[in-house]
């Protein structure tokens, strides 16, 4: 293993003889070591990935297309191959299984439009509040932080806790202190839980949002608001022909890692909802998955629905990038 | 310049909507934990009426809460420092080289990010498995597993996240030292890495925090002595009464070290992620 | 590329594959197999009894102890909450690792018995825990399928009661009912002044799949057929579900805030602080109801009411922790000792109390409570009114998926809306779907 970890020094003379025989040609880059080398550096990052991704993937992937129920769970060659019979179980719309998957991925689909679109909303509003200098800023910079910073299972707790029907904070707001008229509702079940969800995960989510755009925007110059200033440009306009454009590389990386963040999102419907009662509002797809494998023990369909949702991703993820790739080769 | 009206009623209004719906949480968490159970268990009040500090006593009892930090502690630190070194050469290896399969590994490495980490958890869980069967190395149960498991979660990001540094760090700094005779690594060693300082201290907070707060892999992959944090928080609530001053108080205990140490260090975090990621 | 991709990822894992190989062959296999009971350590999961998970380590701590020193064999413990217990069997079950000997649920018997990763107690293995006759039968038949060697032993005993407030049921002039419809009527009369008559854990899927079953089995029904079939959408479960439902639904003597209630310690927690007038419970509420600060002399119990009408009096099911041990174990004659010990008559005397729980030896006296009609009333229940919940492969996710359905039900009807007949038939169709899907 260490002798892996080290990638060995090669000799500095030859090195150098090689690089300044070759030079460099058309920015092509230069040789520093052996062909090897950079294989050597990425070795241990490979490893790992190995071991712990690719292959625990692979083997997933194989496992959707077993029967693996409690009876084979303890030798998994002797499985029946069931071919796409998982895939058709899962996406047969009219039978239970299927149905109760499209109603989580459609859920799923809502909760993350809503949480990556006002995530992404407040963060903006609050970087562009804190843009210029004024009295107070860094305690706000530092305020906003902090829900970042908790531990995930902490602050979903203690949302949890105010979410409670008749001794949380929510309720106790809204009814008791801003006097809504009618019966205290239940936010953790029912209907509201999808309310409920969302708030969390915004919560959780809008200051990483905060984050990356406040850190884009340090790389504007002041120079170029105040030329259009004299111009006679008002500060919504600013925003769009100077801040927004000059923010793209962020919003790209930005809107991608929300995305995939927030529909995989496991956390937030685990310690919400507890690992019993789920409400079908807030039935999130990671959550839905985790349920069907190892609720019931049926890892083979569990195993399918996962492999979907994966090729779900790729290709969303796929379609953003080239769309993205397009419109800045035209731009 | 001046600010128009509108400008400032829009910081005035966003900074109070978003300080209320940040601080409000904070406020419940801080102050049901200085309640007693009765009080909680009743209507909320914002204001404590009786105030208590035996949740902060009784938090270590219920729940082995010392032994979960250290555990958290030790995984954490080691994942962090770990992944930070092989990230350190991967990303080094794919700024500063053309080969062949540059694009495939980036390409598969990112890719693994949009892994469902239900998909692989009991794979993962059977290859540590017989790996301990054929090595005798255990991986279920120990920090080891959750350690390997986690710098894995955070090398991507990380990877990713380096690579796009060192490609801001001008190579005729790497040719100048390598002039001086000391190679690949020395350039390495002198040059990219004292540059790249805050990505390293940006890409060692991201993963930190991300290992502090993992659920799902460390609730199969830790037995009772191994187990995290995020585990052991949990258990507050599975007992006989929910306890939920308690819940508060550990919440409290569990977040203030890490929320201190990344507000100690926003600066360098901001900053690494700048330079990262405008590339 | 791709190609390029697809080699280097072939290389790869094969060069994986090498090293593991390579290592096999000089590591050893772990632990020795079987050897002298001084060098043994057991690995015992227990399952979550007392009042938390540090209680059960003080608990079971000296009670290992003791073992110890009469054999020599250690013993490593690890207390799992509920939650975990099944995810971490999995994971054993898949894997082959894990603990030696480990406490399950007695209604998952049947359904682990088929995973066939648990020793079977064959005669051979039963003779050396001491004969199967040492059991309270009930107890034993409850944790396999029938006409199949067990896997699983009884430890514990638990049944259903129906608790009750007895100075609220004197102040409003009532007796512990006898029927389900005395049971209603006397829950309609408390439900007054921000009190309710019964309190339910409306949203954990285990009790409510129990209550389920239990009125469903009052009704006369079955979820299954002889041929192990899910039948879950017959009529008399329907009117049986419907039943339970109604306890919130149309009786109205369940607080509504009761369907967020996912554990029942909560609906215990409600009862003991007088804010409902009866709660529903296994007989190890006795710890819970007395942690909470309620006197023993301040509540009653009576066994669960049946309808007049009913085709058969079912007041519970034969309910407790087993013993099982892992086929992989390498230590097999002294989990044997283990699972003898702890079904011995003395440590079963020491365990009842804190735990409160039903005797399963033959002829033990039940010392889970100083009250006698306590005692009574669950014995009776436990002996003759008592029916095992099916004993099929697939009683897992049988339990899972109706109960959750139930759960849902309830939120339904908290958050305003009504269910139907037709609802629930549906919510059973769907977990048959499922269900058959597993099978």
């Amino acid at each position: 293993m260490s002798a892996t970890t080290v990638p060995p020094q090669p000799d500095s003379s030859t090195v150098t003889k090689r690089v300044t025989s070759r030079g460099s040609k058309n920015g092509q880059h230069r040789r520093l070591g052996g062909w090897w080398l950079p294989y050597a550096l990425l070795a241990p990052a490979i490893l790992f990935e190995l071991l712990i991704h690719i292959v625990p993937m692979a083997t997933g992937v194989w496992v959707s297309f077993i029967k693996l129920t409690q009876i084979y769970l303890r030798n998994w060659g002797a499985a029946p191959f069931v071919g796409l019979g998982n895939y058709s179980v899962s996406l047969d719309f009219n039978s239970a299984i299927g149905k109760s998957l499209l109603n989580s991925f459609l859920v799923t689909c809502g909760f993350t439009v809503l949480v990556v679109g006002i995530s992404w909303g407040l963060g903006m509003a609050a970087a562009v509040a804190l843009q210029r200098a004024f009295r107070g800023r860094g305690l706000f910079r530092t305020l906003f932080l902090i829900p970042y910073a908790i531990p995930i299972y902490a602050g979903i707790i203690t949302w949890k806790f105010m979410f409670q029907k008749d001794t949380g904070a929510v309720n106790h707001l809204l009814f008791d202190n801003l006097g809504l008229p009618g019966d205290k509702p239940f936010w953790l079940i029912g209907d509201n839980a999808f309310l409920a969800i969302v708030i969390v995960a915004i919560w959780r989510l809008w200051p990483f949002a905060f984050l990356m755009l406040m850190a884009g925007l340090q790389s504007v110059p002041q120079d170029v608001y105040e030329a259009s200033a004299v111009d006679g440009a008002k500060p919504l306009r600013q925003w769009s022909s100077i801040t927004l454009p000059m923010l793209r590389p962020v919003n790209v990386v930005l809107v991608l890692v929300m995305f995939l963040w927030t529909f995989n999102d496991f956390n937030t419907p685990f310690v919400l909802f507890g690992s019993t009662a789920q409400p079908p509002a807030g039935d999130l797809i990671s959550f839905h998955i985790y349920n069907a494998s190892f609720l019931t023990w049926n890892f083979g369909t569990g195993a399918a629905m996962s492999v979907l949702l994966l090729l779900f991703l790729l290709v969303v993820t796929s379609a953003y990038l080239l769309f993205v790739n397009r419109r800045s080769k035209r731009a | 310049m001046r600010d128009t009206v509108g400008t400032k009623v829009f910081r005035v209004v966003t900074l109070v909507v978003l300080t209320l719906f940040t601080v409000i949480p904070l406020w419940v968490m801080i102050t049901t934990s200085i309640k007693p159970l009765g009080d909680v268990q009743n209507a909320f009040a914002w204001i404590p009426e009786h105030i208590t500090l035996e949740p902060y006593i009784h938090i270590w009892q219920t729940v082995p809460l010392a032994q979960y930090f250290l555990n958290s502690l030790i995984v954490c630190t080691v994942a962090t420092f770990v992944s930070l070194i092989i990230a350190v050469f991967a990303a080094y290896g794919v700024s500063r080289w053309r080969f062949r399969g540059r694009g495939a590994f980036t390409t598969t490495v990112l890719s693994t990010q949009m892994f469902p980490g239900v998909l692989f958890l009991l794979p993962l869980f059977l290859i540590f498995v017989n790996i301990d069967q054929a090595t005798g190395i255990q991986l279920v149960g120990t920090r080891l597993g959750l350690i390997i498991t986690y710098l894995t979660f955070v090398l991507p990001f990380s990877i990713w996240m380096l690579a796009g540094y060192f490609d801001g760090i001008p190579r005729d700094l790497d040719e100048a030292s390598k002039v001086d005779g000391t190679g690949a690594m020395g350039a390495l060693w002198h040059v990219v890495l004292p540059a790249a300082r805050p990505g390293l201290v940006a890409v060692g907070i991201y993963s930190f925090m991300t290992s502090w707060g993992e659920v799902l892999f460390a609730s199969v992959l830790t037995t009772g002595p191994t187990q995290t944090l995020a585990i052991g928080l949990q258990q507050y609530s599975t007992q006989i009464n929910v306890y939920w001053n308690q819940i508060m108080a550990a919440s409290l205990v569990v977040s203030v070290p890490i929320v201190v140490a990344f507000l100690l260090l926003q600066r360098s975090f901001v900053a690494g992620l700048t330079a990262g990621a405008i590339k | 590329m791709g190609k390029t991709r697809a080699i280097l990822a072939a290389t790869a894992i094969a060069a994986l594959t090498l090293t593991t190989a390579a290592c096999s062959s000089g590591g050893g296999g772990g632990g020795s197999s079987s050897g002298s009971d001084k060098d043994t350590t057991l690995t015992y999961w227990a399952s979550n009894q007392g009042t938390s998970i540090q209680n059960d380590k003080d608990v079971l701590t000296p009670v290992l102890d003791k073992f110890t020193q009469k054999t020599g064999i250690k013993v490593k413990l690890e207390v799992i909450g509920w939650n975990d217990l099944q995810t971490r069997i999995q994971t054993a079950v898949s894997s082959g690792q894990g603990p030696d000997v480990v406490n399950i649920g007695n209604t998952w018997g049947a359904w682990l018995q088929s995973t066939g990763a648990f020793a079977e107690f064959n005669d051979a293995n039963m003779k050396a825990i001491g004969g199967a006759d040492k059991f309270v039968k009930t107890a034993l038949d409850a944790g396999g399928a029938p006409g199949k060697t067990p896997t699983s032993v009884p430890l514990y005993g638990l049944a259903y009661g129906l608790y009750y407030n007895k100075a609220m049921f004197a102040d409003a002039g009532l007796q512990p009912p006898t029927t389900w419809e005395e049971f209603v009527a006397a829950a309609k009369q408390l439900t007054t002044g921000g009190k309710y008559g019964l309190a339910l854990a409306a949203a954990s899927y285990t009790e409510n799949i129990h209550f389920a079953f239990l009125t469903a089995a009052q009704n006369g029904a079955s979820f299954y057929d002889k041929d192990g079939k899910p039948t879950f959408t017959s009529q008399p479960i329907v009117d049986g579900l419907s039943r339970y439902l109604a306890l919130m639904q149309t009786d109205k003597v369940v607080n509504p805030g009761n369907a967020q209630y996912d554990n029942g310690t909560q609906a215990i927690a409600d009862f003991a602080s007088g804010k409902a007038a009866m709660v529903l419970s296994q007989n190890n509420a006795d710890a819970s109801i007395k942690a909470d600060g309620m006197s023993p002399d301040d509540y009653g119990v009576v066994a669960l009411p049946s309808p007049k009408n009913a085709k058969a009096e079912v007041a519970t099911f034969p309910a407790g922790i087993n013993l099982s041990i892992f086929k992989y174990t390498k230590h097999l004659s002294q989990a044997l000792k283990f699972v003898k010990y702890m079904t011995s008559e003395d440590t079963q005397s020491t365990l009842d109390k804190p735990y409160a729980a039903l005797p399963v030896l033959a002829g033990a006296k039940a010392s889970f409570t100083d009250n006698a009609d306590e005692a009574k009333v669950f014995l009776d229940a436990y002996n003759n009114k008592s029916k095992p919940l099916p004993q099929v492969a697939t009683e897992g996710s049988f339990e899972s998926t109706i109960g959750k359905g139930l759960s849902q039900e309830f939120a339904t009807i908290a958050t305003g809306g009504t269910v139907s007949d037709a609802d629930i038939k549906a919510m059973l169709k769907t977990a048959q779907e499922q269900v058959e899907a597993q099978g």
